[in-house]
């Protein structure tokens, strides 16, 4: 029931060490940084510290209340981070698989619409581009409300 | 009132600074924006196009109607990309 926002790498199977004990499942989901086909060398993520742990902790607590988890985490990396280096991850867990997968979905359809971080991608020649947001990620958020 | 007024990615640096300290009146965001936007070129560049920002009262996301009455800090920023 943690979420944590940090510049450090993250290690999936320490985060995971007796997470679920328990329960029937649970679901983990890791994001990377792509590499876009050679078009990107980094990612710089910024953050609004302060709001993006409390909005990642009050996201986490409506999925754990909406899909009667058991347990929830969620890391999330800021600054630098190089092509194929871990971004975020999310862990569900449940009594059973489809609650486990749904809750990792939608933990991670509000993270990438509502929770405040910025994308800018950097190319091999060094220049930054900041991501615009994408209208799939808000279709995507949507399917939950109402 | 005084406010800690701060921007992120774009904003910030197309008004070339991370926060500030703004003195005001404003009874909303929509109000607040307007006195931003006319204290000079670049905040005016930054707030033009208000579909492409976002708006955070106090850390909690809300929009141009929001009341300020009592508020401490207001943030600007594009839409966000996490994930």
């Amino acid at each position: 029931m943690a979420a944590r926002v940090q510049s450090a790498p993250f290690d999936l199977a320490a985060e995971l060490a007796g997470f679920g004990a328990g329960s029937g499942a649970v679901v983990t989901f890791t994001g990377l940084v792509r590499d876009e086909g050679g078009r990107l060398v980094a990612l710089e993520i910024e953050h609004y510290p302060g709001m993006t742990e409390k909005a990642l902790q009050a996201y986490g607590e409506q999925a754990a209340q909406r899909f009667a988890l058991d347990g929830w985490r969620i890391v999330h990396r800021h600054g630098r981070l190089a092509v194929g280096e871990p971004i975020m991850m999310v862990a569900t867990a449940a009594r059973h698989r489809a609650a486990a997968f749904q809750a990792a979905e939608y933990l991670m359809d509000w993270l990438k619409s509502r929770a405040p971080f910025w994308k800018r991608e950097i190319g091999p020649d060094g220049a930054g581009v900041w991501v615009d947001a994408r209208a799939e990620d808000e279709d995507a958020l949507s399917r939950w409300q109402g | 009132m005084a406010l800690d007024v701060l921007y992120f990615a774009w904003l910030r640096e197309r008004i070339g600074q991370p926060r500030e300290r703004i003195e005001t009146e404003a009874a909303t965001v929509r109000d607040l924006v307007a006195q931003l936007a006319a204290m000079d070129e670049w905040h005016a560049a930054a707030l033009a196009d208000l579909s492409a920002v976002r708006v955070a009262v106090d850390q909690e996301l809300a929009d141009l109607d929001a009341p300020l009455e009592g508020a401490r800090e207001v943030a600007f920023f594009p839409p966000m990309t996490g994930g």
